[in-house]
């Protein structure tokens, strides 16, 4: 029975995401913690799909397909990000601070 | 045995997710991403779900994270300084994850009768009644194979959703073109 401890490490890798997005400024790493976020998601939904059937193991493949649409555009706004300001450092892109 | 092998892989996947965060290098960041994405493969393995196992293999780890590496190493990003927030940030940061990892810790007193008593509102029925689903797709994977008992759905009852999705892949390469281009 492996319901708790899945959820706990979904739990957890889901907060090092979030610590990730909060504490980084490089704007691919950003993006590789929203992965993470991602894939701990995924985790709850395989664990659960255990009892509630086939339904989440399709959810956790919807989300794959979503989270490579999102790197792929995500991916090519850095790329046109860093030929504006030659960085990826969120530091350097203060266009909305006046 | 199994537990085990559970629980050692999610303490890699753990640990090499917090190399990932803290990593200066962007590029050991993607590499400790990728270890992380194998550990949540293995780990599928053990919750009985071996085609999204093979799906996070061929999908995660080898098309999103090549993705990833191939981007950081055409713009070329070396050891520059380092990009982790000041203390202000950090502690804002700290702050609010202890806050949401605390309650979303709260998840791992979960058992399948607590599931099937917050289901039902009853404790008269045992899981194995409340979760029939469940042991519905064991026998469909005995009997059709892993991929069946999930194709079987995903192109009967998530037929909609499906077709959704091959719009969003149509959108995205279209966007990812148009914003890749040279002139924006």
């Amino acid at each position: 029975m492996l319901l708790g401890p899945a959820l706990t490490l979904s739990a957890l890798l889901f907060a090092i995401g979030v610590v990730g997005v909060l504490i980084r400024r490089n704007a691919i790493v950003l993006f590789m913690c929203i992965e993470l976020m991602l894939n701990a998601v995924n985790l709850t939904f395989v664990a659960l799909s255990r009892y509630h059937g086939v339904g989440g193991q399709l959810m956790v493949f919807f989300v794959m397909a979503v989270a490579a649409a999102e790197a792929a555009v995500g991916l090519a706004i850095i790329l046109a990000v860093f030929r504006h300001t030659a960085s990826v450092d969120l530091k350097s892109n203060t266009l909305l601070q006046g | 045995m199994a537990d085990t092998i559970f629980m050692s892989l999610g303490t890699i996947a753990v640990l090499s997710a917090v190399f990932c965060i803290l990593q200066r290098n962007a590029l050991a960041s993607a590499i400790w991403l990728v270890l992380t994405m194998l550990a949540l493969a293995g780990m599928y393995l053990i919750l009985g779900a071996p085609f999204i196992a093979a799906i996070q293999v061929l999908v995660y780890t080898g098309a999103i994270m090549v993705l990833f590496i191939f981007v950081i190493m055409l713009l070329n990003l070396g050891e520059g300084g380092s990009d982790i927030r000041g203390p202000v940030g950090k502690a804002v940061g700290l702050v609010l994850t202890v806050g949401l990892g605390s309650f979303l810790l709260r998840l791992g007193g979960y058992d399948p009768a607590r599931l099937a008593f917050e289901l039902t509102g009853t404790t008269d029925l045992s899981p194995a009644a409340v979760f029939s689903a469940a042991e519905a797709g064991r026998q469909a994977a005995e009997s059709q194979g892993v991929v069946g008992a999930v194709a079987g759905p995903l192109f009967s009852t998530y037929l909609v959703p499906f077709e959704v999705t091959s719009i969003l892949l149509l959108a995205a390469i279209i966007g990812a073109v148009v914003l890749a281009k040279r002139k924006v």
